[in-house]
């Protein structure tokens, strides 16, 4: 299915920050993960992929970074191959999938947002007064010399947040940025989050439908197929469309949360 | 007491030991960065297999001197290939398919040291396996001391020069590949430091042992510090420390010292977790 939005219409000359084209993907049994799966996001725009377990959201996300090559179907990044773009791309992982007993202070980790191949002996004092001023935006300079290991699950997910923005992204890419978090540190993310989205396109990737509710431009919902939808148009029957099974939608105020009924979910 | 500790100092039977205590703090550097490797990207037991394979090729290159005359097949080089093919055999399985490296470590682990002892048991002539297992410091030669200082430069010189791209690779290798870091190329690398620092430890503690001394130093100096680079260090010290002392007890005491040297290890390593463990209240 194609993208129905305003920035996708002829005419529109500025370079997409993700085109995807009837991408492909199938594991190497053959399953296929992503059928046909077109995207695109317009500079400006922010997006928040959607989906259920074993949908193919972390999928898209691996394709986007070029961890994982497209079986059929183009991927451009910056109108580049994923792997090109990767210089202009921040991603943060999901906390818990890093060793928690790692010996790493907090600025150690945030200067790895800016290592490269050509990082010889040490960093700059330039690079270090960056990973600096990227904690200070987000609120953690306190937390400077403190030990990753030491640090709660809201302060660790900020620390990767930093490491992804000291490497100057223009494109974020978050994976789960909400899952294991307690309620009050996950405030004060949409908070970082809507500052960081009138600078860079921010993608996150939620099993949480109610995330969809902070002024994210296209809800990007992906179950082997992607469809997009804005998201007021995002409603009990689209879900549902979406998501193969009965779901019932609950909107209110700006925000709208999804409630699946199926028993795939 | 005081006259023994005097003797192993300055009287000339007790060069061996003089001998094996200089080895022992030579080695400590390399040993320090590879055991602070080893304990953080936990591969003790891809560290184990390929000191087990050691023994594979310890065997078919005594095999090969002794029935077919193959004089430059030495016992080092029979070890080191031996080492080195299984920690690269696991680091590749790893690399491409992660799922079966436990499966793969097992099969290396036991597989090395079958062929070790098929081929010993077909060498003519007296074999002295039982100092390949555990260790026998008076078969350190020049070659070891030669082979500790190349060692010791091999892995400093690159630790030293990568150690921000090194950081990354550990800590979290999806991101590092994202940022241009080449991940498996230091990872390779890295294992085939850590197969000739367990060849070279082999003559001191042996082939069983051999696993102690790559983790317990690091493992107790994690115990004291956040830091990659001063656990380096601090695993260091504590490995000169521990050998110093394993092998004079192990003298003073008639002590095989290999043991020795890994029980004081451990010893030191439990109290390091008890302190932390107290500390972190």
């Amino acid at each position: 299915m194609s993208c129905s939005c305003h920035c996708c219409s002829p005419g529109n000359t500025s370079v997409p920050v993700i085109d995807l084209k009837d991408v492909s993907f199938s594991y190497q049994n053959g399953t296929p993960v992503i059928e046909n799966a077109s995207l695109r996001i317009m500079p400006g725009e922010s997006g928040c992929i959607v989906g259920p377990n074993g949908g193919g959201k972390s999928t898209l996300l691996k394709i986007l970074l070029g961890l994982l090559p497209v079986d059929s179907g183009s991927v451009r990044v910056f109108g580049k191959s994923p792997v090109e773009a990767r210089r202009r791309v921040g991603y943060m992982p999901q906390y818990h999938q890093l060793d928690a007993a790692f010996p790493v202070s907090v600025l150690e980790v945030v200067l790895m947002g800016r290592v490269s191949a050509r990082t010889l002996f040490g960093f700059r004092n330039a690079d270090k007064d960056f990973a600096r001023s990227v904690l200070d935006e987000l609120g953690i300079a306190e937390l400077e010399q403190r030990s990753f290991a030491g640090l709660s699950g809201g302060q660790r997910q900020r620390v990767l947040i930093a490491r992804a923005l000291a490497g100057e992204p223009e494109l974020l890419l978050l994976d789960e940025p909400t899952a294991n978090i307690d309620p009050g540190a996950e405030e004060q993310f949409y908070l970082i989050l809507e500052k960081l989205r009138k600078r860079m396109t921010v993608v996150t990737v939620s099993h949480d439908l109610g995330f969809v509710h902070r002024e994210t431009d296209l809800v990007i919902c992906v179950n082997k197929q992607v469809v997009i939808h804005k998201p007021a148009d995002f409603t009990a029957e689209t879900a549902n469309e979406i998501y193969h099974h009965d779901m019932s939608l609950i909107k209110h105020d700006h925000s709208c949360f999804c409630h699946c009924e199926g028993e795939k979910c | 007491m005081l006259m023994d500790i005097n003797a192993i100092l300055f009287a000339p039977e007790w060069g061996f030991l003089r001998f094996a205590i200089l080895i022992g703090i030579l080695i400590s550097p390399a040993l320090g960065v590879i055991g602070t490797l080893v304990v953080t990207r936990r591969i003790t037991s891809l560290a184990g297999a390929s000191a087990h394979a050691a023994l594979g090729g310890f065997g078919l290159a005594l095999f090969l001197q002794r029935s077919c005359g193959l004089a430059f097949v030495t016992a080092t080089v029979g070890a080191l290939t031996g080492s080195i093919l299984a920690a690269l055999t696991v680091g590749i399985v790893s690399i491409t398919a992660k799922e079966r490296e436990d499966t793969v470590i097992g099969a290396v682990w036991a597989l090395g040291m079958s062929v070790g002892l098929l081929f010993l048991d077909h060498t003519p002539g007296y074999v002295d396996w039982q100092s390949y297992l555990f260790g026998n410091i008076l078969l350190l030669s020049q070659q070891d001391l030669y082979l500790t200082l190349v060692l010791d430069v091999l892995v400093l010189v690159p630790v030293v020069t990568f150690f921000p791209q090194i950081l990354a690779m550990l800590f979290d290798g999806t991101f590092a590949e994202l940022r241009g870091v080449k991940g498996n190329i230091i990872y390779l690398a890295m294992l085939g430091l850590t197969a000739l620092t367990i060849v070279l430890l082999i003559n001191l503690v042996g082939i069983m042992l051999v696993i102690a001394l790559l983790t317990l130093p690091a493992a107790a100096a994690g115990c004291y510090t956040a830091h990659l680079r001063s656990m380096m260090i601090l695993g260091a010290v504590f490995n000169s420390v521990f050998v110093i002392s394993g092998l004079v007890a192990s003298s003073l005491l008639s002590l095989p010292s290999g043991p020795t040297i890994v029980m004081i290890s451990g010893v030191v390593y439990v109290i390091s977790v008890g302190i932390k463990k107290l500390r972190s209240k």
